[in-house]
C-alpha cells in the first residue's frame, strides 16, 4: 500500500495525521459552508454588514420565501421532467448499442465504436446552432422533451462506450453456450446479459442524472421560461433578480445541489465506480 | 443499435457537418416570412475576420491559460488521493466530503465563488484587503479575473482526479511496493518510480477529463462574469455563445466559425485518445 | 383578453379562447408582449378600454418574460407571428425591418397625423423613409442625486437649473475628500457606462456627433472623439471602485446608502432608490451638466415600441388599436400607470411626480434632439465594442490609445470607407 499506512508511524505523526484530516477538510469546503451558512442567515444580518460572523439567528424564511415568492419549486420540478426521461432515454438506448457494439463482430463495428466516443467528447459549441434550430423547427423549442431529446442523444455516446467496454468483459462463454442452444438474439440479451448489467446501469444511471441535472448550458439554449427551464438556467435567471440579496442567492444554490448530493451519497459505490471506469486496468 | 445510432446522427454527428457549412455563410438567424434561410455566404470571411478579431485572440489566449493551469488539479488531485489513502475510522466520510464539489453544479460552483470573491465585503476580498492593505476586487480586475475563474473550475476538477488516483492507488500492486520498499525506495523516489507507472490508466483518464473540463469552460465564465470586464475573461465557447446567441449577437455564422476552431483544438487531443484506445484494442 | 405562455396550458387556453371568440363573433388581434406586472396591468387596462369602445375587436395579449422575449421575438415572428409585437425604436427594429418581418405603417403615420403628434420620436421610427412602429412611452436618463451625500460632505445642492461641469467636478473634490463616491455605476452589465459616454458626448459635440459617431461615420481618433474621452478621463478618478464588478442594483445600494453623491441613470431607477427607503426629500434630479457652452441640449430617451407584423392574420383591426396606442388619452393613461413619459406631445403627466415632471420638462425643452442610447442607436456589434471600451476606458484611462485604436478598427471592419 501507497503511502505507508499510518498505524506504522509513530503515535506524535498518527496525531497529527488526526488533525490535519478535519482541518484540511475545513479548508476545503469552506467556500460552501459559507454559502450555507449564508442560506440561513436573516436578511437583517447581510443589510447590518454580518457576513461572516455569527448569525443573528436562523433564517429558515429564507428557504420559505424562495419556494413561496420565486418560481423555484417549478425549476426543480422541469428538471425532473428533463432528467428522469433523459436517464431512462439514455441507458436504454446505449444497452442495446453497447450490446450490438460487444457482441457482433459486424464490419464497422470500430468505426461506429469509436464515432460515439469522438461525440462525447465534441465541444458543445458546434452543435448549438444546427440543434437549437432543428428543435425550433420541430417545435420542441422551450419544452422539456425538446430538451431530454438532445441529451438522451449525446448521452448515448457515453453510455455506449461504458456498457460496452462492460459486456465486453462478461464472459462471452455464456452467449456463445446460449447460442448453441438455440436462444433467440432478443433473449440472451434480456436473460442473461441483462441481469449481469445491473452494475453497470446502477452506475450509469447516477451519473446521467447528475450530468444532467447539472447542466446549465444546453438548458439556456434550449430553453426560456419558467415552464420549461431547469433549476440551473433557473437559478442563474434569479440570480439577476436577486442583485446583493445572498441570503436567498445560497439558499438556492444549496436547493440546486441537493438532489444531486444525495444521489452520490446514496448511489456512492456506483457513482465512482462510473467515474472510475478506465481508471484502473 | 438503430436508434441509438440514428439519434446520435441527427443530434451530433450532422449538426457538426451543418455547424461547419454554416461558417462559411453570414446568417442573422432569422428566415425571412416564407421560411427561408436568409443567409448569405461569405467563403473564408469568418475566419478571415477571425484572424484580425482581438477579442478572439484574447478568448485564446485565456483558452491556453485555462488549458495550462487546469492540469494542476493532476498533482493537486494525486496530492489529495495520496493524503486521504489510510484506513483510519471515517476515512470513508472523508473521501467522499473531499470529493463533494464535484457533484455540485457548475452554477452554483460559480455562485459560490462569486460571492467568495465579491468586492467590499467578500471573504477573498476582506483577506486580501487585510494582507495588503487595499482589497482586490478579483472579478473587476481585467488581468485577475481569468485566474480567478479558473480557481473555481479547479475545485471541482481536482476532487474528480483526486477520486480518480485513490481508485488508482487501491489497486496498486502491494507485492511490487513491498519489493520496492525492501530495497530502501521510499518517499518521492518510490512516488516516482513505482507508483506513478502504475497509476498510468488513471492519469490518463485524468488528463483527458481535465483538457476537455478545461475548453468546455462555458458555465463559469457565464455565471460569474458573462466575460467581463470589457472581455477579459472571455473563453472560446463563450465567445462563440455570445456572438451566435448573445443579445448583442446573433451572427450564426461568425459563432459557427469560433466554434470549428475550438472543434480544431478539441479534435487534437480527441484523436490522440482514440488512438491510445485503438492501440488498446488491438492488445486484446 | 390576456393569458400567459404556458406550454401546453397555453394550447389548450388558446383553443378556448378561439372558440369562445368564434362564438361571440369577435375578431382577434393578437398581441405578444414583455411587460412587468405593472406595465402588463396597464396595458390589460388599455385593452379593456380599447373593447369597450370597439366591441367587436378582441385584443388577445401574450405576455412573455422580458429577458426570454428577446430571444422568441426572433423565433416567432417567422414560425407562428402575432398580429402585433412589442420591441424598440431605432436600430435595434432594423434587422427585422430588413428581413421583412415588420410591416410599413407610413400610412398610419399619415392618416393619424402622427408625423405632428409623435414628431420627437419620428426619426428614431423611419427607416428609408418609411415608419415601421409606434412608439408609446419613453423615460428620460440624467443625473440623480443623494441630498443627504451632499449634506454629509458640506457641498451646496445644485439650483433648478443644476450646476456647471466646473462646479460638478469640483463638487467631485469635496466628495472625494468626505470619501463619498461622486458617481456611482455598476457596469458588469456594460451599459450603465454607456449613459455616461452619451452625456459626455452629446454636451461635448451635439446630438449630431453622438448619432454620427453611433452609426461608424466619426473616427474614433479624431479631435473630436478625444474631446469625448478628455472630460470623461476627468470623471474616471471620482467613479465607484470596482464598478465592473457589480450591477447596477448594486450601486442603486451604494448610492441608497449615502456612500454616493450621483447616479447617472434612467428614471426607472427612481423605483429601486425608492424601494431603498430613499423619498422625494432626499432624492434629487437634474440635467447632465453643460459642457461646451452654446450647444443645443439633447437628451437620452430610450422609446419602446409595438409593431404590425408582415404576417398578421387581421392587420386592419391591428392598425385600429395601433392608432389607439399612439392616441394622448391611451398614452396618457398607461403611462401614469407605469410611471414613464409618453411620446405623444399631446399627453399629459402626473404633476405631483417630481422626477416625471422634470423628465417631460427636460425632454419637451432639448432643442438638440432625443437620443434612444447608444445600444439602440448602434449596430449591436458596434454598440458592444463601444461599450467594451467605455468600461475600458473607466477602469484602465491609460489604456486611451490602445482602446481608440481598437475601436477605430472595429469601425472600419464594420463600416468599410
Amino acid at each position: 500500500m501507497f503511502p505507508r499506512p499510518i498505524q506504522q508511524s509513530s503515535p506524535a505523526v498518527q496525531w497529527l495525521y488526526s488533525i490535519a484530516l478535519p482541518v484540511a477538510l475545513l479548508i476545503w469546503l469552506f467556500p460552501l459552508l459559507g454559502v450555507a451558512l449564508t442560506s440561513l442567515r436573516p436578511a437583517s444580518d447581510l443589510a447590518q454588514g454580518n457576513y461572516f460572523g455569527m448569525p443573528s439567528g436562523i433564517a429558515w424564511e429564507n428557504y420559505i420565501f424562495i419556494f413561496t415568492e420565486t418560481p423555484i419549486g417549478q425549476y426543480m420540478v422541469n428538471s425532473l421532467w428533463v432528467t428522469i426521461p433523459t436517464v431512462i432515454g439514455a441507458v436504454g438506448l446505449s444497452l442495446m448499442t453497447g450490446f450490438a457494439l460487444a457482441v457482433y463482430g459486424f464490419r464497422g463495428n470500430i468505426l461506429v465504436f469509436f464515432m460515439f466516443v469522438a461525440g462525447n467528447f465534441v465541444p458543445f459549441q458546434i452543435l448549438m446552432v444546427p440543434v437549437r434550430d432543428m428543435t425550433l423547427n420541430l417545435g420542441m423549442y422551450d419544452t422539456w422533451y425538446g430538451l431530454a431529446l438532445f441529451h438522451i442523444a449525446f448521452q448515448t455516446g457515453f453510455c455506449t462506450l461504458f456498457m460496452r467496454n462492460f459486456i465486453k468483459a462478461l464472459p462471452y462463454e455464456l452467449i456463445e453456450a446460449a447460442r448453441v442452444e438455440g436462444v433467440a438474439e432478443w433473449r440472451i440479451f434480456w436473460f442473461i446479459v441483462l441481469p449481469l448489467m445491473r452494475p453497470a446501469i446502477a452506475a450509469l444511471s447516477v451519473l446521467v442524472f447528475t450530468f444532467i441535472w447539472n447542466d446549465f448550458f444546453w438548458a439556456t439554449v434550449l430553453t426560456q421560461g419558467v415552464d420549461s427551464q431547469p433549476i440551473t438556467a433557473g437559478l442563474s435567471s434569479l440570480n439577476g433578480q436577486w442583485i446583493a440579496q445572498w441570503h436567498l442567492v445560497s439558499a438556492g444554490s444549496i436547493l440546486a445541489a441537493l438532489p444531486p448530493v444525495l444521489m452520490f451519497f446514496l448511489m456512492q459505490k456506483h457513482f465512482i465506480a462510473g467515474l472510475t471506469l478506465g481508471a484502473v486496468k | 443499435m438503430a436508434p441509438g445510432l440514428f439519434m446520435f446522427t441527427v443530434y451530433v454527428l450532422w449538426p457538426i457537418v451543418q455547424s461547419i457549412t454554416l461558417s462559411f455563410y453570414d446568417w442573422n438567424g432569422l428566415y425571412n416570412q416564407d421560411g427561408e434561410f436568409t443567409g448569405t455566404f461569405v467563403g473564408m470571411g469568418n475566419y478571415a475576420e477571425l484572424i484580425r478579431d482581438p477579442a478572439f485572440e484574447t478568448s485564446l489566449w485565456n483558452n491556453f491559460y485555462w488549458l495550462a493551469l487546469y492540469l494542476l488539479a493532476l498533482p493537486a488531485g494525486l496530492l489529495i488521493a495520496i493524503f486521504l489513502n489510510q484506513t483510519v475510522t471515517g476515512i470513508r466520510l472523508y473521501k467522499s466530503l473531499f470529493f463533494f464539489p464535484f457533484v455540485i453544479s457548475q452554477v452554483v460552483v460559480g455562485l459560490i465563488f462569486a460571492w467568495f470573491y465579491a468586492p467590499n465585503f467578500g471573504l477573498f476580498y476582506l483577506l486580501t484587503e487585510w494582507v495588503t492593505g487595499d482589497g482586490t476586487a478579483i472579478l473587476a480586475d481585467p488581468d485577475l479575473v481569468t485566474f480567478g475563474i479558473i480557481a473555481a473550475g479547479l475545485w471541482p476538477q481536482i476532487a474528480y482526479v483526486m477520486i480518480l488516483y485513490l481508485t488508482g492507488l487501491n489497486n496498486v500492486a502491494p507485492d511490487q511496493i513491498e519489493a520496492a520498499r525492501l530495497d530502501g525506495a521510499k518517499g518521492w523516489r518510490m512516488l516516482w518510480y513505482v507508483v506513478l507507472p502504475q497509476l498510468r490508466p488513471a492519469t490518463f483518464i485524468a488528463v483527458i477529463v481535465t483538457v476537455i473540463g478545461a475548453l468546455r469552460s462555458f458555465d463559469l465564465v457565464s455565471i460569474m462574469t458573462t466575460g467581463g470586464p470589457f472581455g477579459s475573461s472571455r473563453v472560446l465557447s463563450y465567445y462563440m455563445f455570445e456572438m451566435a446567441l448573445g443579445e448583442f449577437g446573433f451572427r450564426m455564422g461568425y459563432g459557427a466559425a469560433i466554434a470549428v476552431v475550438l472543434f480544431a483544438i478539441m479534435m487534437i487531443f480527441i484523436s490522440g485518445f482514440i488512438w491510445k484506445m485503438w492501440r488498446d484494442e488491438k492488445e486484446r | 383578453m390576456v393569458h400567459r405562455k404556458a406550454g401546453a396550458l397555453a394550447l389548450v387556453a388558446a383553443l378556448m379562447l378561439s372558440t369562445s371568440a368564434i362564438a361571440q363573433d369577435k375578431r382577434v388581434v393578437t398581441w405578444n408582449a414583455d411587460y412587468d406586472p405593472i406595465p402588463l396591468a396597464a396595458a390589460e387596462a388599455l385593452i379593456a378600454d380599447f373593447e369597450a369602445a370597439n366591441p367587436e375587436i378582441d385584443i388577445q395579449l401574450t405576455n412573455f418574460d422580458h429577458e426570454a422575449y428577446k430571444n422568441a421575438i426572433r423565433n416567432f415572428l417567422t414560425a407562428d407571428p402575432p398580429d402585433l409585437a412589442n420591441w424598440y425604436a431605432a436600430n435595434r427594429m432594423r434587422p427585422f425591418v430588413e428581413a421583412g418581418l415588420f410591416a410599413d405603417i407610413s400610412d398610419l403615420w399619415a392618416s393619424e397625423g402622427l408625423t405632428d403628434a409623435l414628431a420627437s420620436s419620428l426619426p428614431s421610427m423611419t427607416i428609408d423613409g418609411k415608419q415601421w412602429g409606434i412608439p408609446y412611452t419613453y423615460y428620460q436618463w440624467g443625473i440623480y442625486y443623494n441630498r443627504d451625500a451632499y449634506a454629509a460632505a458640506g457641498v451646496e445642492l445644485p439650483g433648478e437649473g443644476g450646476v456647471t461641469w466646473e462646479q460638478f467636478l469640483a463638487n467631485c473634490e469635496k466628495f472625494k475628500a468626505a470619501e463619498i463616491d461622486c458617481v456611482t455605476t455598476g457596469s458588469s452589465a456594460l451599459w450603465p457606462v454607456a449613459g455616461i459616454f452619451d452625456y459626455l458626448s452629446l454636451r461635448t459635440n451635439g446630438y449630431q456627433f453622438h448619432s454620427d459617431l453611433a452609426a461608424g461615420k466619426i473616427s474614433w481618433t479624431s479631435p473630436e472623439a478625444r474631446a469625448v474621452f478628455a472630460e470623461f478621463a476627468k470623471l474616471q478618478p471620482f467613479v465607484t471602485e470596482n464598478h465592473a464588478a457589480i450591477d447596477w442594483q448594486d450601486a442603486a445600494a451604494i448610492f441608497v446608502q449615502d456612500k454616493a453623491a450621483h447616479y447617472v441613470m434612467g428614471n426607472f431607477a427612481v423605483g429601486v432608490f425608492k424601494e431603498g427607503g430613499m423619498t422625494n426629500d432626499n432624492l434629487g434630479f437634474m440635467v447632465f451638466p453643460e459642457i461646451t457652452p452654446g450647444i443645443a441640449r439633447a437628451e437620452e430617451a430610450p422609446t419602446d415600441t409595438v409593431h404590425l407584423t408582415s404576417g398578421a392574420q387581421n392587420p386592419e383591426d391591428a392598425k385600429t388599436f395601433l392608432a389607439y396606442m399612439a392616441s394622448a388619452e391611451a398614452q396618457s393613461k398607461w403611462n401614469a400607470a407605469v410611471g414613464q413619459l409618453p411620446t405623444n406631445k399631446n399627453a399629459t403627466v402626473d404633476p405631483a411626480d417630481p422626477f416625471l415632471s422634470a423628465g417631460f420638462q427636460a425632454l419637451s425643452t432639448a432643442t438638440g434632439g432625443i437620443a434612444q442610447f447608444w445600444d439602440r442607436d448602434a449596430d449591436a456589434e458596434y454598440a458592444k465594442a463601444g461599450m467594451e471600451g467605455f468600461q475600458q476606458f473607466l477602469v484602465q484611462p491609460d489604456q486611451l490609445e490602445a482602446i481608440l485604436e481598437r475601436l477605430e478598427q472595429t469601425r472600419l471592419r464594420l463600416y468599410p470607407q
